[in-house]
């Protein structure tokens, strides 16, 4: 099981499918070109048979990215975001830190110029969809068992499903944990991370792959500041430590301070997406 | 990092190639892990041997190459060795480091029979 957090595989289910454990699409020629592409002859000369003796080894090369299929998928994903214009964002944060919060206020106050879809990533249970739902938005669920994180051939599904229109935002609410995620590409433009006064200035230096892969970091709930003792400079300071080029906002999604930068974060973002460069 | 995903993932690459090079049986797996990737090799190697039990890789030996870690000063424009994410620059002290090497993670050779 992975050390980290315990999860394990086996137990995908992505809304819309029947009762049972996802079977991932195989990837056919994506597939079939990494395996052309990377498995080279073995070190014997072209056309010798191996050895006959059982004993006798022989080396093959590989010279293979150990996430070499997640990246395949990760960049077909971000082929389709382009095609249809879409800007996609990966949140991710620790459970709490206010993602879902943020999402509805976000989807409420860009909805009626900006269709956003969400893909909801969560071990269990479907109340963050619902939640994206209930603001008019699409949503589909994708519950990962025991998985920590997603990954690129799960949203390559939930995709197809939720068939995002053209010119629009597709929101990827990743697992709540500050670790697995960082390191698995899902096509997006850019990781988001969200990081709530109530967990500690220190986080970003406790958990510095993850701050290390975003763009952004939001640093939520800051309405509640004058009932902690948290500071904001040196939470700053420790994030561009190891992240010199991270950008940071402050605000609060439930009283809804700040939001005004990050919604003007996201048309920055969303314009370039739509861009004719693509 | 999750580990296990790593396994099973270096699992499926062998198992491809199991089918493509027509082998039977994996003595020895060598992976090139940097030490900025964000893996612990001990965790990997509890993954993988549980990920290959059953597989054509069951009882191979991982031998798991750590390379080292570049980092590029984005105040100086010294480039010098990095090996944790909160290192300073040893030339002018600012922890404006940009990691530029060490991220592999890449399954290099197998000794098959």
């Amino acid at each position: 099981m992975c050390t980290t957090c315990g999860c394990s595989t086996g137990e995908l289910k992505i809304e819309g499918e029947s009762a049972g454990p996802v079977r991932r699409r195989p990837m056919k020629a994506l597939d079939a070109a990494s395996v052309a592409y990377h498995f080279r002859k073995p070190r014997q000369a072209a056309g010798v048979a191996p050895a006959p003796d059982p004993g006798q080894g022989r080396l093959v090369q590989i010279e293979q990215d150990i996430l070499s299929k997640n990246n395949l998928y990760a960049a077909e994903n971000r082929r389709q975001f382009a095609a249809q214009q879409i800007l996609a964002l990966n949140l991710l944060s620790s459970p709490g830190s206010g993602k879902t919060t943020l999402l509805t206020a976000t989807i409420v106050a860009l909805r009626e110029r900006i269709s956003i879809a969400v893909i909801e990533g969560d071990q269990q249970t479907s109340n963050d969809a619902d939640r994206i739902r209930a603001t008019g938005a699409a949503a589909i669920q994708i519950n990962t068992g025991r998985g920590c994180h997603l990954d690129a051939s799960m949203i390559e599904t939930a995709l197809a499903r939720l068939a995002p229109q053209e010119k629009s935002i597709v929101m990827i609410e990743n697992v709540g944990n500050l670790v697995c995620p960082a390191g698995f590409d899902l096509g997006e433009a850019h990781k988001v991370v969200v990081l709530s006064v109530t967990e500690g200035e220190d986080k970003p230096l406790k958990y510095p792959d993850m701050f290390r892969a975003a763009d952004l970091m939001l640093l939520n709930k800051v309405d509640l500041l004058p009932y902690l003792q948290f500071d904001v400079a040196q939470c700053i300071a420790n994030a561009r430590r190891v992240n010199p080029k991270i950008q940071i906002l402050q605000l609060s999604a439930s009283t809804g301070d700040g939001m005004n930068q990050w919604l003007a974060w996201i048309d920055a973002a969303f314009k370039l997406a739509t861009s004719d460069r693509h | 990092m999750h580990e296990l995903s790593l396994a099973e993932n270096i699992i499926q690459i062998i198992e491809a190639a199991a089918v493509a090079q027509q082998f039977e049986r994996v003595r020895v797996v060598w992976l090139e892990i940097g030490c900025m990737a964000g893996v612990e090799p001990d965790a990997l190697r509890f993954c993988f041997d549980a990920a290959a039990h059953g597989t054509v890789a069951q009882d191979a030996r991982l031998e798991i190459v750590e390379t080292s870690g570049c980092g590029t000063c984005l105040d100086c424009g010294s480039t010098h060795p990095v090996s944790m994410l909160l290192d300073a620059c040893p030339a002018c002290g600012s922890y404006a480091v940009e990691v530029v090497g060490g991220k592999a993670m890449r399954v290099k050779e197998l000794d098959v029979v």
